[in-house]
């Protein structure tokens, strides 16, 4: 009987140890294709300098004449995740601040199921979205036709528009969390010295729950550079170093499925790159949850 | 006598009255909130309509059962729809023991000290992941395993009474690649449903086991588990839901955008009966998926194929759905049934 309990213990311990595994496993590709390698192999920068990685501004691992500055998809990442953050997150928090602090429950209950479902639809459904009705139906006649910018079938606006309706359910449902968690006392306290309703909701209860607030912001941030089918459906394939919203670019998950097409031999420059941009994108996604955390954390503990 | 009683007075309903600018942006406020609030409803009635109307007309019962074709009007997602349906199961299939036995661990065994600690942090690093990077993870590892057999592939031979499994080494570009490392995408939401699940489950129950002179797996397995089923079921579902959709890291696993193929060569029910050896092979074959296939149809110049496009993004908004009430249902189960 102790032995069989002391089995069943190491095989579930074994379980959880699964998930740790799973992490140890990314850092391991992740370090040895593009760091250092096990030798007689190379890794991407013992290959390339980071210093041209991080400061040459072409990107073109598939021509003749290689160049590895990671600056254009950087740029095209944070383009699109800058457009969606511009977008999304004011609206998610004007939702969340409206189902806490006005809605009736009625339309909480009707309003979170929405969002849930909203946040369910595949990437790849929102990728078509925005090929195929944001830019021909919405930034074509309103920026072409009225303003006359070129709008390019494939481009940044539509990837990030499209990356913001993603990010919205993100940010509303935790804004949200953190804006019901505090306490009533405190609407309460500036209801009696004549606050306004916008005013406790604005001046009293959105102050309070700032750290939450930001935590959900860095949260939906980090899904927004990490986002792939949709911006590598809608951005569109050029590494181009630009702040136009209207041309192509690519943002460095796309680069890493556009890679996974072309079958390339392990071990070449392009495939060690993949692995470099790959990198960079984890740490990138990586310190962004890992600082929301901490955030959300200490709001925990503020008011418990 | 009557205008100064009505002076004082009048002051107060003056005092009473917010300036304009202040009622102003009280109303503002509150539309701005409505209208924010009410966007992703609006967005998602758009995404419906317009998938429906370029998609309906497309969306007939070949479209169910052919093949991906080089004709628009011949198209179908017969081999993405199998391909889903291997990946997921066999996913669900590796993640569910995994991730609940995790769950159970964490909750019932190791409550406390680092090692939970460590491995709460992890999971909840994991969950932040782009899925693209288990991707990566999965074709270096399941695909390729780190290019151990890259110059002479193995077939192990698996002999069973009756039959024998060739297991390819390393797994390649199959369908058992893309289902491990489906898995593990999946197993850091199907902890944390299971968590919850168990968590909800009051500790008077499990001392009323012990009481009775239970061990302590006989109280996870009899007493526990059993009441926390309809959680993790939810949980487990949207998980699944969860599996249906993702695309990226299919196709870096090498997932084939055009395949005239199904798993195991079984393209309906009936075929598992009539061929049952389709089942051994189907994890070692070549796969496409519902998504990979709509990404390959968005991306074709011909615009007809966004129509196909549209028509599979249907069916797998109609499955996803069906998933999701599911999981509603199994979650209302629960909470009917808790009665402590």
């Amino acid at each position: 009987m102790r032995a069989r309990e002391m089995t069943i213990r190491v095989v579930l311990l074994g379980c959880a140890l699964a998930s740790v595994l799973t992490t140890v496993g990314i850092i391991y590709v992740l370090v040895t294709e593009a760091l250092v390698a096990i030798p007689p192999e190379k890794a991407f920068f013992q290959e390339v300098s980071p210093q041209e990685f991080f400061t040459d501004t072409q990107w073109t691992p598939q021509y003749e004449d290689k160049h590895f500055g990671i600056l254009p998809l950087l740029a095209g990442t944070f383009l699109v995740a800058g457009i969606a953050a511009v977008i999304g997150l004011p609206i998610g928090l004007a939702g969340s601040i409206y189902l806490s602090e006005y809605a009736s429950r009625r339309t909480r209950n009707l309003v979170l199921p929405i969002l849930e479902i909203l946040a369910g639809i595949p990437t790849v459904v929102f990728g078509y979205f925005a090929l195929v009705f944001v830019t021909p139906y919405v930034l074509r006649p309103i920026f072409e036709g009225l303003f006359g910018f070129e709008v390019n079938v494939f481009n940044a606006a539509s990837a990030g528009i499209v990356v913001a309706i993603m990010i919205i359910p993100i940010v509303t449902s935790l804004s949200e969390d953190a804006l019901r968690s505090v306490p009533h006392a405190l609407r309460e306290a500036a209801y009696a010295l004549g606050a306004t309703k916008y005013q406790v909701s604005a001046k009293v209860v959105v102050p309070a729950a700032l750290s939450g607030i930001l935590a959900s912001f860095l949260l939906a941030l980090s899904r927004a550079v990490g986002e792939t089918m949709a911006v590598a459906i809608a951005a569109g394939q050029s590494p181009t170093l630009t702040l136009n919203p209207f041309q192509s670019v690519e943002t460095m998950t796309a680069f890493i499925v556009n890679v996974s097409f072309t079958d390339k031999p392990q071990g070449s420059l392009e495939w060690k790159a993949l692995f470099a941009v790959a990198t960079t994108l984890f740490v990138l996604t990586l310190s962004m949850n890992i600082v929301s955390q901490l955030i959300m954390r200490r709001f925990r503990e503020v008011y418990q | 006598m009557s205008a100064a009683a009505t002076e004082p007075m009048k002051d107060l309903l003056h005092v009473k009255r917010r300036p304009a600018r202040l009622r102003w942006t009280e109303k503002i406020f509150e539309l701005i909130g409505a209208g924010a609030t009410w966007f992703g409803l609006a967005v998602l009635i758009v995404l419906l309509l317009g998938v429906l109307w370029q998609g309906a007309g497309w969306l007939t019962r070949s479209f169910l059962t052919n093949y991906d074709s080089r004709h628009p009007e011949e198209a179908g997602v017969l081999a993405g729809l199998w391909g889903s349906f291997w990946l997921v199961s066999l996913a669900t299939l590796v993640a569910v023991p995994v991730g609940v036995g995790a769950a159970i661990f964490l909750e019932e065994y190791q409550t406390k000290g680092w090692l939970r600690t460590m491995i709460e942090v992890n999971i909840a690093n994991l969950a932040g992941v782009p899925s693209i990077v288990y991707g990566i993870l999965g074709m270096a590892v399941f695909v390729k395993m780190f290019g151990a057999f890259a110059h002479d592939p193995k077939i192990l031979e698996l002999s069973l009474y009756f039959t024998t499994i060739e297991i390819p080494l390393p797994f390649g570009r199959t369908v058992l690649s893309g289902a491990l490392t489906l898995a593990l995408l999946i197993l850091p939401i199907v902890i944390v449903a299971s968590r919850e699940a168990l968590r909800a489950i009051p500790s008077s129950i499990r001392h009323a086991s012990y009481a009775l002179g239970a061990s302590h797996w006989q109280t996870i397995r009899h007493v526990v588990l059993s009441a926390a089923v309809p959680g993790i079921l939810t949980g487990v579902i949207l998980a699944v839901a969860r599996a249906i959709g993702e695309t990226a890291p299919l196709l870096m696993i090498g997932a084939a955008v055009f395949l005239a193929r199904t798993p195991g060569g079984i393209e309906s029910p009936l075929d598992i009966v009539r061929h049952p050896h389709g089942l051994l092979e189907a994890p070692f074959d070549h796969f496409t998926a519902l998504p990979i296939q709509i990404f390959n149809w968005v991306s074709r110049p011909e615009p007809e194929y966004r129509h196909v496009a549209a028509a599979a993004i249907i069916v797998l908004l109609v499955l996803l759905q069906v998933f999701n009430l599911a999981a509603s249902i199994a979650r209302s189960r629960t909470r009917r049934r808790a009665r402590w």
